[in-house]
């Protein structure tokens, strides 16, 4: 038998050692899209490969169409207000209306010029390749409303670079399931740079190190985004406008369920935890609380802080200016303003029931209490939907009108002589942005500093660098100032405390003066 | 003089083991109170945890022994020769008086003793079960106690009880050195065998 044989056995050991290895492979393909005539091309532009791809994948077009990816549209349930990318103003570049084709760059379409009309109409306008593409050389130029070059063209301006036009003969043969670096190519790269918006979104996390994505690390699941985001025919789950803060249904099962996967319960259940205690902390805190101990750990600082108002200063020979941190990170430019970068940034900590309210652009502003919230996340300890959530909180500077009290929209891009990084002159800049969005302007502004809420929920560290228990229950709690829980070791009663060790000392003295007696005394017996 | 086994051997291994743990406890206690940090909170916790079911299990057993012994009527209080015990430690002590009180196996205990030993048993040790038990379980109470109890209530009278249990501590380790020597009233709870004086 060979069962009774040592290398029996060891073989019996080594498959199960390799079973949960194998586990992480994805599942082959079925298609060589390699093979499809359609993909042979010549494909001119970008909208052909769409074509090609529309020719077998029917109804995609129409499925992104209806997505948030395709409309920048949210409609929210709860506070009933119209959000959505072409509707919210943030704290980083303001909006995306009146500079479009740089904002855009990121539509998962082709040529949305203008905010103030739908995103263009054209069949074959989806992009499928800035989600499908294996091979990393396709690129959505950034000044061209969602294009690749088609042209040589330098990128970034001035330096020399030049981006080639991509080979979409061999990007639509290789096209495939959606990785890390497809979602990244735009989400990584909100605000302008490289983690400069989320802090928990960077370049790192498209190969991180186990210590950095525990899931996301080849070394360790390697998945990809939508593995937790899971899709449902195109439309991506997961929201920073209405986000799942407490999901009551736990384990995703496939047929029962919300066939959502885009929260830690979807897979972990409602009681994770080996030890009892931890568990009972999962009604009060959110899972990313405790195992995000600090967002941008991945060697990519995020923005912490952008200040508007210093943005136009010129050199004397009126050259824009740019000026870096210790770090090699800009501190100063002309067009922007003044920045703070941050690495392992220790969040900040809020009741969040998952819905976020924003301020959008005629909404009144509270000028006498600044900052002004951007967005403010709902929650209180006492709602039983709420728990308490990290959050990367972006501070700055950005101006309002002071006439009407309301944020203003920003016109900051673009090659006509009012965009404020062509002139360097917000005057002109915000009536640009008045006259091209249609939004009313009194024409006085100035600048208010402004809070904006990013929840923090990915870079999830391996179990053992979660944030320890200590780093809370203490005096310098990370939770300090939380209302609705009582911390051991943070809260405290200072009268309980004064007469409890005030008992004690007194207690001590009279034992000590009862034995400093007893000796006395004993000494004069003794005489 | 008589030699007696004042203390059995249950007696003193439940009071040496409830010292330990009480120690234990009122150290890793006051550690996850923040008092001062010199462990880990989870660590504080863990061991605070496991010498409170240690201690509770103990006192399954005592509370089994003082009863199908009729030990607990040690603790049965009493107003005679109180006075004589509070005047004998506050002034007599000095004087080179001895103590008016003669223990005996069927009453070892003095007046103060007594009232000093039922209220560690019956309203400190208590009140630090129940707030303890309810501080553990907080995330299991039913709906009706959650909303009449806030956690921060339990939490403030588990600490006062603390409190008050170091106070016993410090008074009661003072008093044992009460007695003829600094050392005669610890050797009997250590051997189990005290030296009484004859008295007819």
């Amino acid at each position: 038998m060979v069962w009774r044989t040592w290398h029996g056995w060891a073989a019996v050991l080594c498959l199960f050692l390799a079973l949960p290895a194998m586990a992480l492979e994805k599942s082959p393909t079925t298609a060589d899209h390699s093979k499809f005539k359609a993909l042979q091309g010549p494909f001119e532009k970008a909208e052909d490969v769409t074509a090609a791809c529309l020719k077998c994948h029917t109804e995609a077009g129409e499925q992104i169409r209806g997505t948030t990816h395709w409309t920048w549209l949210y409609e929210h349930e709860e506070t009933g207000q119209t959000l959505g990318k072409s509707k919210v103003i943030n704290s980083f570049c303001g909006m995306t209306v009146t500079n479009e084709p740089r904002c855009t760059s990121c539509h998962v379409g082709y040529g949305w010029q203008d905010m103030n009309q739908p995103p263009p109409q054209a069949e074959n306008a989806v992009d499928c390749l800035v989600c499908h593409d294996t091979t990393g050389d396709y690129w959505k130029f950034p000044t061209l409303a969602g294009y690749p070059t088609s042209i040589p063209r330098e990128w970034p301006k001035g330096s020399g670079k030049m981006v080639m036009p991509p080979d979409l003969e061999h990007i639509a043969q290789n096209v495939g399931a959606s990785g890390r670096a497809n979602c990244g190519s735009c989400h990584f790269h909100g605000g302008g740079a490289d983690g400069v918006k989320h802090g928990d979104l960077d370049s790192s996390l498209i190969n991180p190190p186990k210590e950095l994505d525990v899931h996301m690390s080849p070394d360790g699941l390697n998945f990809g985004c939508s593995d937790c985001h899971t899709t449902m025919g195109h439309a991506v789950s997961g929201s920073r406008y209405q986000a799942n803060a407490r999901d009551t249904l736990g384990i995703d099962v496939p047929g029962h369920t919300d066939f959502s996967r885009a929260s830690c319960e979807s897979c972990h259940g409602l009681a994770p935890h080996d030890k009892p205690k931890l568990n009972d902390h999962v009604d009060k805190l959110a899972c990313q609380s405790c195992h995000i101990p600090a967002f941008a750990r991945g060697g990519v600082a995020t923005k912490t802080w952008w200040d508007w108002s210093t943005a136009g200063r010129l050199d004397e020979d009126g050259k824009p200016v740019k000026e870096l941190d210790e770090n090699g990170h800009p501190s100063y430019l002309s067009e922007k303003g003044d920045f703070r970068h941050g690495e392992n940034v220790v969040p900040e900590y809020a009741w969040f029931d998952g819905t976020v309210q924003y301020t959008l652009a005629g909404d009144p502003l509270d000028i006498d209490n600044p900052p002004v919230a951007i967005n403010k996340v709902e929650g209180s300890p006492d709602d039983g939907k709420s728990r308490i959530w990290p959050f990367k909180v972006m501070r700055g500077k950005q101006p309002f009108d002071t006439e009407r009290q309301t944020l203003l929209a920003t016109h900051v891009f673009g090659a006509d002589d009012s965009s404020l990084w062509s002139n360097f002159n917000w005057e002109k800049a915000l009536q640009a942005g008045s006259d091209m969005s249609g939004m009313p302007y009194s024409g006085q502004f100035d600048f208010i500093e402004t809070t904006m809420h990013w929840p923090i929920t990915h870079m999830v560290a391996p179990a053992n660098d979660a944030v320890k228990c200590g780093s809370c229950h203490k005096a310098e709690s990370r939770l300090a100032g939380l209302g609705g829980i009582y911390m051991p070791g943070h809260h405290s009663n200072v009268w309980l405390d004064r007469i409890g060790w005030l008992l004690v000392a007194a207690t001590l003295f009279a034992v000590l003066v009862h034995a400093m007696a007893r000796i006395v005394f004993s000494g004069r017996k003794g005489q | 003089m008589s030699r007696v086994l004042m203390f059995k051997r249950f007696e003193r291994f439940w009071h040496w083991s409830q010292a330990l743990l009480i120690f234990v406890l009122l150290f890793t206690g006051f550690a996850i109170h923040g008092t001062y940090e010199v462990m880990r909170f989870s660590t504080a916790v863990q061991v605070h945890t496991l010498a409170a079911w240690a201690l509770i299990v103990l006192w399954v057993f005592a509370i089994f022994w003082h009863f199908t012994t009729g030990e607990w009527r040690q603790y049965i209080p009493t107003r005679d020769g109180l006075l004589a015990v509070m005047h004998y430690y506050l002034i007599g002590t000095f004087t080179g008086a001895s103590h008016p009180y003669k223990k005996t196996t069927k009453a070892k205990h003095n007046p103060l003793q007594r009232l000093a030993y039922l209220f560690f048993k019956v309203v400190i040790s208590p009140i630090i079960w129940v707030s303890g038990l309810l501080y553990l379980f907080y995330n299991d109470w039913p709906a009706t106690l959650a909303g009449a109890l806030e956690l921060e209530t339990v939490a403030l009278i588990h600490t006062g009880a603390a409190f008050a249990m170091l106070v016993f501590i410090i008074a009661h380790v003072y008093m044992t050195t009460m007695g003829k020597t600094l050392t005669s009233h610890i050797k009997p709870m250590i051997t189990g065998y005290e030296d009484l004086d004859e008295h007819h």
